[in-house]
């Protein structure tokens, strides 16, 4: 009886699952694995289209005859690069319509005109022409032959589907394209962001966390940078930080902070004299990276405040009668209650701070020093247009990912469900 | 001690003070005024003599009649230092003392002689100065877009920093770019696309992700474990590692360009976080009320549909107001698979308008507004479902 109830138990379990499973399964996981395939393949952008035999029907009246037609087909190859082999052609014809004359590549058998045309070279064209005639002289409704719609097909080689491989795109992302590079700003912008919106996230949660009026207000507008869409965000932040008349450059240039507007999203470095030395500054990136506080910092502070409401109050009541003042009770209590909070998070964050694309390439498009390995990807695959690199650099954000779970899980992993 | 602390509050407050002084003066140059100085230096030593009166005093008089005269001898003394300026400039500052007054009701010389009092005092003033930096910054951008909407191009390149709206003007011509961007550039054919995609998310993600987060929670089955701890990893890969062999696939497909297409993705990256929350939530339904069903012959589908969806309505609507402000606010998908105009939604029909470099501000910010607006009004009506959502979501964004 139970074995039967368990079996039963089990079967609904797969049904309710099998959908879901499915469609991540589709869209998540296969192409993460596709991935690998085109990363070892030289694909562009213009070898996606397979390539299609196409034709356009057109009837003519033939003069001086209302029983004969002419119908001309536009054949075509779709494909500019790649040729079609072993093309096959059919179009039916209404009851008592026959063709006369016909081409000698075609047949016609059971009211269908069959053709076989062969190879069709890259950018092939043809108009090919048919004559038909009523059997029993009558008129012919030009409509009813046209109303059908030829059938073609062939083959041809869907690039992505052979099994010639190359480790041309690897090669290109390691050696050519400064990838030392790529990966410090990557790092320099993930590391800088996560730890700038913690801090920031830890200062409002912890002023929420009073009591002052408005403070509801407040706990809403502190989860607004996050909750808007992330276009007309940026681009708010492109207006305002536009050197021509952004508004923070114009305030800055009206009362005299600054002679000429700085260009803060299109200027690689800013240098700066200390003491005789220069210093150079990432300036684009270090401005994107103020724009990612800007719109993740809400995150970590709902997590922390979550926690701050947790930490018993007499545990304050008790320092008060010890008379620790207020900052000796934030580094003597606060903090030490909410660390492990702060790891987690600041593991999390990293990783998706490491993703993070829309944000850098709506302000600045990977330009003046801000491109990182997300942009990389959409560079290479859709403005180079080599799918086969863009691949190659998702694999490498795919291994590095992977190395930061496996950290995060031998560190954190366990603690993570306490919390 | 009692120096010291009287020091430390001088100074704090007077920076206060000025600061917010120099904010105001800020924001009135964006309504059209000509400041060109801050006066950083006035206002720091007007504040200072203020802070002091205001603590010497301290409970010797009438609260009320205090701090008017005060404000009132403040604000005329600014403003005969500082350039010439209009009224309601002036009742600004007049309103700002009079608030500044009043939080130092309690600061006397005999409350700065309490122990720590010195501490107490900045961390004081250190909130209140978060709160202020925090609202502006937060704000000034929403602020910002809103106001550069209702401009005009000519008036935008002749000064930049009035941002001033004329409501001497016709409600048709303040109100122009919102009709230029519905009318030209057909924007109202993209609200229609994105809330017909983003509710069509919602309800596709939730048939999807309440069967199998009841499955999760509730049933057992062979690789059950695995399944939950693979639903966060996989919800951990990010969609730019996805978007070339989706791309692929999908051009081949001919799914570029349907909205179908965008559907199923957007589906596909929103269930596991969806079937992760729905299932902690179920795990806390008592199991009682199951065997309860289970006893008066309901079958899963019977207990699904009649008791955990009506106990866990919380939960949906916090996974349904997630998942739709994910769908709404998405970026990089539409921007690969959409190209045809008559397909766009908001974000992508935003970027597509900055595609042309001649498109004038004014109508790049009313449509950010359009598709900002929405969501921020939803944000607010529903926060409470919806930062719970954020909440157990924020490991993703």
């Amino acid at each position: 009886m139970s074995t039967t109830l368990s079996k039963i138990e089990k079967r609904t379990a797969y049904t309710l699952l099998l959908p879901a499973v499915c469609l991540v399964f589709a869209i998540i996981l296969f192409p993460i694995f596709a991935n690998i395939w085109i990363s070892f393949k030289e694909v562009g952008l213009k070898d996606i289209r397979i390539p299609e035999p196409r034709a356009k029907k057109i009837v003519n009246n033939i003069q001086d005859s209302n029983s004969e037609l002419k119908i001309i087909y536009k054949l075509r190859n779709s494909s500019l690069i790649q040729d079609i082999r072993e093309v096959r052609f059919s179009d039916k014809l209404p009851k008592n319509i026959e063709p006369f004359n016909l081409d000698k590549r075609c047949q016609f058998k059971s009211q269908k005109v069959k053709c076989f045309f062969g190879n069709w070279e890259p950018g092939y064209r043809e108009n090919f022409e048919i004559f038909v005639k009523e059997v029993n002289n009558n008129a012919i409704n030009s409509k009813d032959v046209k109303s059908n719609k030829p059938d073609l097909n062939g083959k041809s080689n869907n690039i992505l589907l052979t099994t010639e491989f190359t480790l041309k795109n690897f090669k290109n992302v390691f050696i050519n394209n400064n990838f030392v590079e790529l990966l410090m700003t990557t790092f320099y912008f993930t590391f800088f962001g996560t730890l700038g919106a913690i801090l920031l996230g830890i200062f409002a949660a912890q002023l929420v966390n009073q009591k002052f009026y408005g403070r509801t207000f407040m706990r809403s507008i502190l989860l607004f940078p996050y909750v808007g869409p992330v276009v007309a965000l940026a681009y708010t932040w492109t207006l305002l930080l536009d050197p021509n008349s952004g508004t923070i450059n114009s305030l800055l240039v009206n009362y005299g902070v600054i002679e000429k507007p700085i260009n803060l999203l299109g200027q690689k470095y800013l240098i700066i004299n200390i003491l005789g030395f220069e210093l150079k500054l990432r300036l684009a990136l270090t401005t994107v990276i103020f724009f990612e506080i800007w719109r993740y910092f809400p995150l970590a502070f709902l997590f922390i405040l979550a926690r701050l409401q947790a930490i018993p109050r007499d545990l304050y009541e008790a320092a008060d009668v010890d008379g620790a003042g207020p900052f000796r009770k934030f580094f003597h209590i606060t903090l030490p209650q909410i660390t492990a909070i702060l790891s987690i998070l600041f593991m999390i964050r990293f990783i998706w701070n490491f993703n993070k694309f829309e944000d850098i390439f709506l302000l600045t498009g990977g330009a003046s020093g801000t491109l990182t390995l997300p942009i990389s990807v959409y560079q290479q695959g859709f403005a180079v247009s080599n799918i086969g690199m863009g691949s190659a650099v998702s694999i490498v954000i795919v291994l590095l990912l992977i190395t930061f779970m496996i950290i995060y899980f031998k560190l954190i992993g366990n603690k993570a469900n306490e919390i | 001690m009692k120096f010291k602390s009287l020091i430390i509050t001088l100074l704090a407050s007077s920076i206060f003070l000025s600061v917010v002084i120099c904010i105001w003066k800020i924001m009135a140059t964006l309504q059209g005024l000509s400041f060109t100085s801050l006066n950083f230096n006035l206002n720091l030593s007007l504040s200072f003599g203020l802070t002091l009166i205001c603590v010497l005093i301290g409970k010797k008089f009438n609260h009320l009649l205090k701090i008017l005269v005060l404000s009132a001898l403040f604000t005329i003394t600014y403003t005969f230092f500082s350039e010439s300026s209009p009224m309601w400039f002036s009742s600004g500052i007049f309103l700002l003392i009079l608030f500044f007054t009043n939080k130092l009701k309690k600061y006397d010389l005999e409350y700065l002689n309490q122990d720590f009092i010195s501490e107490k005092i900045v961390f004081e003033f250190l909130s209140l100065f978060a709160i202020i930096f925090f609202a502006l910054v937060i704000l000034f951008p929403f602020y910002i877009m809103f106001v550069t909407s209702f401009k005009t191009q000519t008036a935008l390149l002749i000064n930049p920093v009035d941002l001033s709206i004329d409501f001497s003007k016709n409600i048709f011509d303040i109100f122009k770019s919102y009709f230029v961007i519905f009318k030209t550039y057909d924007f109202g054919r993209y609200i229609l696309t994105s809330s017909y995609v983003s509710i069509g998310t919602v309800l596709i993600t939730l048939l999807f992700a309440i069967p199998a987060a009841y499955a999760v929670a509730r049933l057992n089955f062979f690789g059950k474990n695995l399944l939950s701890t693979s639903i966060l990893i996989i919800y951990m890969f990010p969609a730019i590692v996805l978007v070339i062999p989706l791309y692929t696939v999908f051009s081949q497909l001919g799914l570029r360009n349907s909205l179908e297409g965008l559907l199923i993705v957007y589906t596909a990256t929103t269930l596991p976080v969806a079937i992760y929350m729905l299932q902690g939530y179920f795990k806390s339904i008592p199991k009682e009320i199951e065997e309860a069903g289970l006893i008066d012959g309901q079958n899963w589908f019977g207990i699904i549909i009649k008791i955990i969806i009506p106990l866990s309505l919380p939960a949906i609507a916090s996974v349904s107001l997630y998942v739709f402000m994910i769908a709404w606010n998405e970026f990089l998908f539409s921007l690969m698979f959409l190209d045809n105009p008559k397909t766009f939604t908001l974000s992508r029909a935003i970027n597509h308008l900055t595609g042309d470099a001649e498109t004038p501000r004014q109508y790049l910010m009313a449509g950010s507004v359009v598709v900002t607006l929405p969501i921020l009004l939803i944000f607010i009506y529903f926060e409470k479902y919806l930062v719970s959502g954020l909440t157990a979501g924020s490991v993703k964004g």
